[in-house]
């Protein structure tokens, strides 16, 4: 033991990190990528107060009812024409009401509470979704070549070429009244998830393959192939493991980009409809009264400011801590 | 071996009439070279492995040396199957194996392994050594106990002169030749008959390659391995092989016996390697040397006939016209060459002995 733990010290030492192996009873733990990764995030204030920042998002999505139950705030579909004036325009922010209210008389602060549950699930499924088709298409492409790679390469030069904003509109014009294929498509949120699962995975597609054209020549690949491993496990086994923190990092930034697609659907009325509370679509009604009533705008949009900032700071975070090669 | 043409020139210890463990004939590997984008057509070839043909016996040790990009790592792959051949044939302990998809190739693959060349791209970073040493067995769905299995790797881990303990451990805090062991250990797993180690020291510092060449006798001899070995340093392969080929241009252009071969070689292409073997002591380097002059030409087209004529100190204008058969010109060895090296030539070189050393351990 006393050899082997010498050497470790040696191999440490050369890593560049101290104590880079655990001498517990004779058992030498090393620290796994995971760790190492921790134990750079840990250090990262920034990235921490995202995370916190966005733990508290999950949780008031999570438990809506209870928080507003809590902070003794009518629902989010509670109107209440008492709160506007004689000319109908909504009070400010008061100790009952502290974000204020809007022109139905409905509590912002309920509103935009429960508007934090449609931008996580459009945030968070959306990018899953397209994380998971665009990792897989990318795989495909990246290690088979040839007319796979053509055929998926060119779906994604189709795909990108599409203008988003304008195909939702088109959607929301020709879908709104009815719904298009017999009520199949109509605005609301699993269309504007479609969308953004159908324009954005190409991105994800286009990084993994690159990666994994350059990683399929790594000699172990070889090495696994020559042991009789399946093109399956290869990309699975081998490969996808090597391109976690690349695909880690996109999605941490995709979260955030795909939150202001739905906000800025919403906005043009082609995405979450009322009642439901969404703050793209809170702030398009707040656009004719902001003269008069500010904090109906100004809540939304901060939440929504916030809330992209912390999901984008933690995606650097990331990045970063997943990088070893990183000024960290 | 009835066939005329693959007369195999007599190694140590040899039983005649034994069937070769492998045998390549002809083996041709062209990698297109194409142009355009969408309808590519194939404007040339690069002819990277163009005609090779040779045999091992079991328990024999294959040395394949030659210049960068004369095709030696690409022989290896294609007797590895990672690489299609374009023609030829591929026969493995008595079977055709050019061909072979599937179930039979997988199959094939238990008894064929490989080292690879450089050992910090060959283990997966991601992986501990525990998983990609027993990355063998969950491919072949062996020693589905997961006692078993750890038991078994860590077994291999001290065949090969690791700790069994570092079992957890990522190939990042291995050195050069710890990892080149951790390869070891992985191609050993599956208990192959024939090893093919592709520049499998190259890669190290000069200290650790007799630690990694004493390594891979010891296992040889202790597992009845058959290798194949491949290398561009001459006395890497005095010091391992029973036979050697030469390759030049995706060609052997001579191979032989080991004490044969080095004590007298025949083809001008050998004597001129032989006669670049660095010497210790300058004063004792008696002969002139024949270096050879200009670049490997292209193989995507490489010179008619003979293929080392651009080059050769002896070619004359047959060696334009004609291409050398490879053919035994009285040592014993197959040399294809219409003008090979006389005696008085090779005495003139004055060839540093590249002896058979066995360095300590």
């Amino acid at each position: 033991m006393a050899i082997g733990g010498s050497e470790a010290l040696e191999v440490s030492e050369a890593a560049g990190t101290q104590l880079d192996f655990l001498d517990l009873g004779g058992q030498i733990a090393a620290r796994s990528p995971l760790q190492l990764f921790w134990r750079r995030l840990r250090q990262d204030r920034v990235a921490l107060v995202s995370a916190g920042f966005i733990v508290l998002l999950i949780v008031l999505a999570v438990a809506a009812p209870l928080v507003i139950k809590i902070l003794g705030l009518p629902g989010p579909n509670v109107q209440n024409l008492n709160l506007t004036d004689e000319f109908g325009s909504p009070l400010g922010p008061t100790s009952g009401h502290p974000f204020g209210v809007d022109q139905l008389g409905h509590d912002v602060m309920s509103r935009v509470i429960y508007g934090t549950r449609v931008s996580l699930e459009v945030g968070i499924i959306g990018t899953a979704l397209s994380t998971l088709i665009g990792v897989f298409f990318g795989l495909v492409a990246g290690y088979y070549r040839g007319w796979v790679d053509t055929v998926i390469s060119r779906m994604t030069d189709v795909v990108l070429s599409i203008p988003l904003l304008l195909l939702g509109i088109g959607i929301g014009a020709a879908c709104a009244v009815k719904g298009c294929l017999g009520g199949a498509i109509q605005p609301g949120l699993r269309v504007i998830i479609f969308l953004i699962v159908f324009a954005t995975w190409p991105y994800m597609a286009r990084i993994v393959r690159g990666l994994v054209l350059s990683l399929r020549e790594r000699e172990f690949v070889d090495a696994s192939r020559a042991l009789g491993a399946s093109d399956a496990r290869i990309m699975v086994r081998e490969i996808l493991p090597n391109l976690t923190a690349p695909i880690i990092v996109f999605a941490s930034l995709q979260i955030p980009s795909n939150i202001l697609i739905e906000a800025a659907l919403s906005f043009l009325g082609v995405g979450i409809r009322p009642p439901t509370a969404s703050w793209g679509q809170m702030i398009a009604s707040a656009t004719p009264i902001f003269n008069t009533a500010w904090w109906y705008m100004v809540f939304p949009g901060a939440a929504l400011l916030l809330t992209v900032l912390a999901f984008n700071l933690l995606g650097d975070g990331l990045r970063d801590a997943l990088n070893p090669r990183g000024a960290r | 071996m009835s066939d005329p043409e693959l007369q195999i020139a007599p190694g140590p210890g040899e039983r005649a009439g034994e069937e070769p463990l492998v045998e390549a004939r002809d083996l041709v590997k062209h990698f297109p070279i194409t142009r355009g984008v969408f309808l590519q057509r194939k404007v040339g070839a690069v002819k990277a492995v163009d005609g090779v043909s040779f045999a091992v016996r079991r328990g024999e040790t294959l040395g394949i040396v030659g210049e960068t990009g004369c095709g030696k790592s690409t022989t290896a792959r294609l007797v590895m199957r990672l690489l299609e051949s374009t023609s030829g044939q591929l026969t493995f302990d008595g079977q055709d194996i050019t061909k072979v998809k599937g179930a039979p190739l997988k199959a094939i693959r238990r008894d064929v392994q490989m080292i690879f060349q450089d050992p910090y791209s060959s283990l997966n970073p991601r992986k501990t050594i525990g998983s990609i040493i027993s990355e063998p067995f969950a491919i072949h769905g062996l020693l589905t106990e997961k006692d078993e299995r750890r038991k078994a790797v860590q077994e291999l881990m001290e065949t090969v002169g690791l700790n069994p303990e570092h079992y957890n451990r990522y190939p990042h805090e291995f050195s050069g030749g710890q990892r080149q062991r951790i390869g070891v250990a992985r191609a050993l797993a599956l208990k192959p008959k024939l090893l093919i180690a592709d520049e499998p020291v190259s890669a190290l510092d000069v200290s650790i390659q007799a630690q990694v060449l004493n390594l891979l006798r010891d296992l040889q001899r202790k597992f009845g391995l058959t290798l194949i070995f491949i290398a561009h340093d001459l006395s890497v392969v005095r010091h391992m092989c029973d036979r050697v080929a030469v390759m030049y241009l995706g060609r052997i252009v001579e191979i032989g016996s080991g004490d044969a071969l080095y004590a007298f070689p025949r083809h001008p292409y050998t004597g001129a390697l032989l006669s670049a073997v660095p010497v210790a002591d300058p004063s004792r380097h008696g002969g002139k040397r024949r270096l050879l002059t200009g670049d490997v030409p292209s193989p995507a087209n490489p010179p008619k006939a003979c293929r080392f004529h651009t080059r050769c100190p002896k070619a004359q204008d047959l060696c334009s016209i004609e291409d050398p058969p490879l053919e035994d010109k009285g040592t014993g060895v197959l040399t294809a060459c219409h003008f090979p090296l006389t005696r008085e030539e090779v005495a003139e070189m004055g060839l540093a002995t590249v002896t058979q050393s066995t360095p300590a351990g």
